[in-house]
């Protein structure tokens, strides 16, 4: 239900643009409009939502330690699984978030006859990586589109990523791979039960949204060539604030448009665990509570059970007990 | 849970739903996960039977610790006799802690369902019930929290997974946190290191606003508040209690030890879980800690007003965990010793190593721990002041202080427990492993992702380990329980070890129904076996009084 529903939305919006910026020639809504309420919606909605999440405190010092603390000298420490000084946090926060650590640990459990074993897992860590990394050397190919002149890099990337040289225009490496590793996270999704069952509809639309950026991409690259100089026109005029939409195709159009909705459902969607990751306190904290005292700001004063009234009541018992007592009544 | 009898509930059996005889061992675990109920879990109501919930809290005992709406209730009836506003005092509840934990907010945010947490909960692999999922125990949460607090709910309200609050999510909620033990290991595998525990906390604390919550969490709660331990044991009684283990330390090993308590001025305070006070077989770990520090000669105290190190009010409340934790802190200022010892236990340490000096501290009357007998100074705990017994008890063997007979417990072939909250709250994982090798020649590890930071809890921890949930508790230990019998048949492992006071109470129900024949022991205890003591006698007898070289005078047979 949750994926049709999915499906379909992203297939509207798609048409929407298609007719609206193709056909109708709405170029300034779809090439002026949009593009820039989405930009803002995204900046906007990040900054408000990393500014809330920060304007909470952290309490307490609560690390998942994944490795041997540190203790006596003669005990080896997982500095970074288990790390207790700043530099530790930085290379475990480095390796969760550019290598993503924690998903590499992921083990499958079966149960066969009574019998549990746990094997080694690696396909979601492995399409989870391969869809990263592709949509951001796709995004640094993108750069091209956007500066004037293109940077060196930007340059090596693509000539790299082209390397297969077949067909005209060549096809980029990066491309097949990030619509494979998306269409696996689909099918993983879709193909187990449970995670059928946990899914949510929001848990398909970005999916099917950058399944559509994706094929909506490659259509324009290698079916319908279409006219590079007059996109690059295009996105250098809404990037010099002086917008000037070329009349495009519609696809191009729809194109676009999704790369403004994925920017606009960003900050209020669950893709802000790329900013959340950063302050999740089970990683980025140092595991050195009782080396260093951790300051909670609204450590308010509680209802305590003193001595004295502790003493107060037993004091009769302790004392037939032989207990040394601070009042003698 | 999902499997097992169904709506009609009881089964015909001369059992009772409390009792371990009342379930099949095998056909408890006849799981298949691929299998999920065909309605959304949204319109899948909570199955509330006898055997996976526990009796709600007595009122007398609430408003002794002034907790809110104490009254008589039954979670198996349909009115719950709420407060009449307490959809407020549970909007309310959010509201005020998103904006005090940033974990709760992040960690409502940034879940992308992607599942790897899914099959890592030892109640998900011992029930099957989508609902101990990770993922899904944190969306009858997220449901709410999206529903009221952000904009795509408010707007797009299912199609985004939110849901309005209803006394059907209170009722689902009372069912699923109580069946989160906050062991953490989800948190391990998460990408966004995202922890179930944070979150049932919240849930926790939430619920214990409208009176909702379980007997065996406030009863020790309270009884804590006002005798200084959970088990209410008033100081003569305690003092009683280790005079008598005074006497078994003696009869065993032919030494007197000392009983110092409350006694002012002495270098250590030692604190350990009121467990070790009652019940087999955690007593025997406690004789092992008095014979120990007799041996070395440690000036120490006992405190019967700080008798506790274990914390239920982490079960209910971050206030209320503070409000017993106070208590070490107070004592040890009040008897003027140096620092704090600590004992074998789970969740206590937990408590002191991440809470307890930002709740209580800075103690700054104490001094740095320093080993009287090795001159070791424990730098890493120079905050807190206070040090674990497994930590000192491998630097004295590490040292040479302790003359071990290691043979004396040849007829133990031992595999460890790590507990949840050492291994993830902590990383204790070497120092336990160095003292049971130290003391125990037989010494087998478990499967690799069984142990250390993948440890599986018992299924009895965050106050829950009591009889009348015992079908959760045997699906939560049955991951464990498993890899216990693993190793019972590969290695003829005997002694399961655990330094965990709710593990060697609840891992005994664990083993004697996944793994009969394995017996739980605590650390100290093995310790003090192979402890050859000055001028003790000859040792013929461990502390439980068995022959110490087992029945046949030799090593295992």
């Amino acid at each position: 239900m949750g994926i049709i529903v999915s499906f379909l939305a992203v297939v509207a919006l798609f048409l929407v643009a298609l007719v609206g910026g193709g056909g109708l020639g709405l170029t300034w809504l779809f090439g002026e409009v949009v593009p820039y309420a989405a930009a803002a919606l995204f900046l906007v909605g990040v900054v408000v939502k990393v500014l809330r999440w920060a304007s909470s405190p952290v309490p307490f010092r609560i690390p998942t330690t994944c490795g041997q603390q540190k203790s006596l000298p003669w005990i080896k420490q997982a500095k970074i699984e288990n790390p207790s000084t700043t530099l530790g946090v930085v290379i475990r926060m480095a390796l969760e978030v550019l290598a993503f650590r924690s998903l590499f640990r992921n083990t499958r459990t079966e149960l066969k006859d009574g019998q549990l074993s746990y094997s080694s897992n690696k396909w979601l860590w492995a399409a989870g990586l391969a869809f990263h990394y592709t949509f951001l050397v796709i995004l640094l190919r993108h750069m091209r589109f956007f500066m004037e002149p293109i940077p060196g890099f930007v340059r090596a990337i693509t000539t790299v990523d082209g390397f297969l040289q077949f067909p005209v225009p060549e096809v980029y490496v990066t491309t097949l791979v990030f619509l494979g590793a998306l269409g696996f996270l689909l099918l993983r999704r879709v193909s187990s039960p449970q995670l059928r069952y946990i899914s949510l509809p929001n848990d398909y639309f970005p999916l099917f949204l950058l399944l559509g950026i994706g094929v909506s991409g490659a259509f324009l690259r290698h079916v319908e060539k279409v006219d590079v100089t007059a996109a690059k026109a295009t996105v250098m005029s809404l990037l010099h604030l002086a917008p000037s939409p070329q009349p495009l195709s519609g696809v191009f159009y729809g194109h676009l448009f999704l790369v403004s909705v994925l920017l606009a459902y960003f900050p209020f969607s669950k893709l802000m665990h790329a900013a959340g990751v950063f302050l999740s306190p089970t990683r980025n904290l140092a595991a050195n509570s009782r080396e260093v005292r951790h300051v909670n700001p609204w450590n308010h004063p509680v209802h305590v059970h003193t001595y004295e009234e502790y003493e107060d009541e037993f004091r009769e018992r302790m004392r037939d007990a032989g207990l040394p007592l601070e009042k003698e009544s | 849970m999902s499997s097992a009898p169904k709506p009609g509930h009881e089964k015909a059996s001369k059992f009772k739903p409390d009792q371990m005889e009342y379930y099949d061992r095998d056909e408890l675990v006849q799981l298949d996960y691929r299998r999920v109920p065909e309605k959304n879990w949204m319109d899948e109501p909570a199955d509330i039977r006898h055997g996976n919930f526990i009796y709600p809290a007595k009122p007398q005992k609430l408003e002794y610790i002034g907790f809110p709406n104490a009254r008589e209730w039954s979670p198996l009836e349909e009115d719950w006799k709420l407060p009449s506003n307490w959809k407020e005092i549970v909007l309310d509840g959010i509201r005020e802690r998103i904006g005090k934990y940033r974990s709760f907010r992040v960690f409502m945010d940034i879940c992308v369902r992607c599942g790897a947490c899914a099959d890592k909960c030892h109640f998900y692999i011992g029930g099957g019930d989508p609902k101990n999922m990770p993922v899904l125990r944190a969306e009858l949460l997220r449901s709410i929290y999206r529903n009221d607090f952000t904009t795509a709910g408010k707007l797009l309200g299912r199609m985004v997974g939110a849901r309005p609050l209803t006394l059907d999510v209170i009722k689902e909620w009372f069912l699923y946190f109580y069946q989160c033990t906050e062991c953490r290991r989800c948190s391990v595998f998460c990408p966004y290191g995202i922890d179930t525990a944070e979150i049932t906390m919240m849930a926790r604390e939430l619920l214990n606003l409208l009176g909702i919550n379980v007997n065996w969490i406030i009863q020790p709660v309270a009884d804590c508040y006002r005798t200084g331990n959970h088990l209410g044991i008033q100081p003569h009684g305690l003092k009683d209690t280790l005079e008598f283990f005074a006497e078994d330390v003696e009869e065993v090993t032919g030494v007197k030890v000392e009983v110092p308590i409350n006694k002012k001025g002495a270098e250590v305070l030692f604190v350990t879980p009121s467990g070790d006070f009652l019940a087999e077989p955690g007593i025997y770990t406690c004789m092992g800690y008095m014979a120990l520090f007799h041996e070395i000669g440690l000036d120490f105290t006992w405190s019967t007003y700080a008798s506790e190190g274990g914390n239920f009010g982490m079960f209910t409340s971050a206030d209320m965990m503070k409000r017993l934790n106070s208590k070490i802190y107070a004592e040890a200022k009040r008897l003027g010793v140096k620092w704090i010892l600590g004992g074998e236990c789970g969740h206590m340490w937990r408590v002191l190593h991440q809470y307890m000096d930002t709740m209580n501290g800075p103690a700054d009357f104490l001094e740095v721990p320093v080993s009287p007998m090795t001159g070791t100074r424990f730098e890493y705990a120079r905050s807190t002041k206070m040090i674990h017994i497994m930590e000192f008890t491998a630097d004295l063997i590490k040292n040479g202080k302790l003359k071990l007979d290691p043979t004396r417990n040849d007829s133990r072939r031992v595999t460890f427990h790590d507990s949840c909250n050492p291994a993830r709250g902590m990383g204790m994982l070497e120092e336990p492993r160095y003292v049971i090798k130290n003391v125990c020649r037989n010494f087998f590890e478990m499967p690799e992702n069984t142990i250390r930071e993948q440890t599986f809890c018992c299924g009895g921890g965050a106050g829950i380990g009591t009889e009348e949930n015992m079908e959760v508790r045997l699906r939560g230990g049955f991951p464990r329980g498993n890899a216990v019998k693993h190793v019972q048949e590969k290695h003829g492992v005997n002694v399961l070890a655990a330094c965990c006071a709710i593990d060697r109470a609840t891992l005994t129900n664990v083993c004697d129904y996944w793994a009969p024949g394995v017996k739980l022991s605590g650390i100290t205890e093995l310790v003090a076996n192979a402890m050859v003591m000055k001028g003790e006698k000859a040792r013929e007898l461990n502390f439980r009084k068995e022959p110490m070289r087992g029945e046949e005078g030799g090593g295992h047979v």
